[in-house]
């Protein structure tokens, strides 16, 4: 399973490096959409500095969105999903793999927008190990519960838009407490970011497990 | 005689709508057969049973002495199938898609070039994105993963697609070159060449159903359908099968 998880990252990871939609339309995307958080509350920056770990976070949700969406279009465009069927590959493993990929594409934006809040929210960045920790496990909440909506909307016409309508209340419980976790960090409120960490947690777990018992039941549904 | 594949009263439904409505069909190890047929006869559908990514809704199929649903993974591992489109990733190039499948495959890397040589992809076009290439090259880069996969039954729909007269020659000497080293093939095509150029035999579908070309009984050893197919009310009798149970 780890073999074929690594060979399917590797594989997604190439494909994003040459076609580089990630860098030139998901990262811009995300800049944008904080910018126009900016623009929304410009006339208040407490309220700005106060709101912004769940700006991040809610850019990060619409991305992984875009990620999700993307990690199957490739899969879809020369029907590639039928050679991965057939391929012989272990369904936990290319499910793992793909979380793996969009994981690491998320990470990367996260590190820029973790500069955009700074820049444009005068963000102060403290708790570096709650930050880093639970920006981890919400990367790994989201990349899995993306993979898996991903493989079971791909055979649907309409998985463009119903993929976001599936996908965001799902991982609704992962940006709530990855805000909490970073406003707890940031020094923005009182409140325990380790037990919203732990939280993160059971939930990454969840959704990873969900994926790897499930994912082989989705794909013979594309 | 060894049977690669055998169908009985095949029924696979997309909704309600029947894709194959009871096709019969036996195939020897190390024979080329032909399907022949209008289009929506069923030759793609027989051909995803076979490879088990269609299930059946009624009837019996056993692929290489596996059943298609029930053993789907060990039966994918040694099936080859070449759709209409061709199961490549744009933004790779030929040698990676290949070396991916090879990989995938668990067999060595070494594979690889040797099957982009046969296929005649160059130096210059392995490492082109295959988004890049013309039909004709993509379809070649496909055969190539077919090739390098060494599957025991390469299913194979409409393969001739976008190749010229160069390689479709290349295609005939690779496909018997197969079947010699005792691999199966069956590919649907509406070519009228094909049959006759690689010996194979040919087997005409229409309405989901095989209606000419099957084996003679004394060579299967198994109960024949032929005359009930050819009867009007079997393919009725087949589709309400599934219904009525």
């Amino acid at each position: 399973m780890w073999r074929d998880a690594v060979l399917v990252a590797a594989k997604d990871l190439r494909i994003e490096a040459r076609a580089k939609v990630a860098l030139n339309q998901v990262v811009p995307y995300a800049l944008v959409v904080l910018l126009l958080f900016g623009f929304a509350f410009d006339q208040d920056r407490p309220l700005l500095v106060q709101a912004a770990p769940g700006l991040f976070w809610l850019a990060v949700l619409f991305s992984g969105l875009l990620a999700a969406q993307r990690s199957f279009s490739i899969e879809a465009s020369d029907a590639a999903i039928d050679g991965l069927r057939l391929s012989g590959l272990e369904p936990a493993g290319i499910f793992l793999g793909k979380a793996v990929a969009v994981g690491a594409q998320l990470v990367a934006l996260e590190v820029l927008l973790t500069g955009g809040i700074v820049v444009l929210f005068h963000t102060e960045l403290t708790g570096a190990g709650l930050l880093v920790a639970s920006a981890l496990l919400s990367t790994a909440g989201v990349a899995a519960a993306g993979v898996a909506y991903g493989a079971l909307s791909m055979g649907l016409r309409v998985r463009e838009t119903l993929l976001p309508l599936l996908l965001a209340p799902v991982l609704a419980p992962v940006v709530l407490a990855a805000t909490e976790a970073w406003r707890a960090a940031l020094r923005l409120s009182t409140g325990d970011g380790w037990r919203w960490l732990g939280l993160l947690g059971c939930f990454a777990a969840i959704y990873l497990a969900g994926g790897v018992l499930s994912f082989g039941a989705l794909m013979e549904g594309t | 005689m060894v049977l690669s594949v055998r169908l009985r009263s095949a029924v696979a439904l997309a909704g309600r709508y029947p894709l194959l409505a009871g096709a019969d069909l036996d195939v020897r190890t190390g024979e080329i057969v032909v399907l022949r047929g209008a289009n929506g006869a069923g030759k793609t559908s027989a051909l995803r049973v076979m490879a088990g990514l269609l299930p059946l809704a009624a009837g019996q199929a056993s692929v290489l002495g596996l059943d298609p649903m029930a053993d789907a993974r060990a039966l994918r591992r040694r099936v080859g199938l070449l759709g209409h489109r061709n199961g490549l990733y744009d933004d790779l190039s030929a040698e990676e898609n290949v070396y991916f499948a090879v990989r995938a495959a668990r067999l060595p890397k070494q594979a690889v070039p040797s099957a982009l040589e046969r296929l005649g992809l160059r130096e210059g076009l392995r490492t082109l994105p295959t988004g890049r290439l013309s039909a004709g090259q993509r379809r070649r880069v496909a055969l190539a993963v077919l090739l390098a996969r060494r599957p025991e039954l390469w299913l194979l729909d409409e393969p001739y697609a976008g190749l010229d007269a160069e390689h479709r020659e290349l295609l005939d000497k690779l496909l018997r070159e197969v079947t010699e080293a005792g691999a199966t093939v069956v590919l649907a095509t509406h070519e009228d060449r094909t049959a006759e150029v690689l010996a194979g035999r040919v087997v005409i579908m229409a309405a989901g159903s095989v209606v000419d070309g099957l084996l003679p009984d004394e060579a299967t050893g198994l109960p024949s359908r032929a005359a009930d197919v050819a009867q009007p009310g079997a393919c009725r009798a087949s589709l309400e099968a599934p219904f009525v149970a």
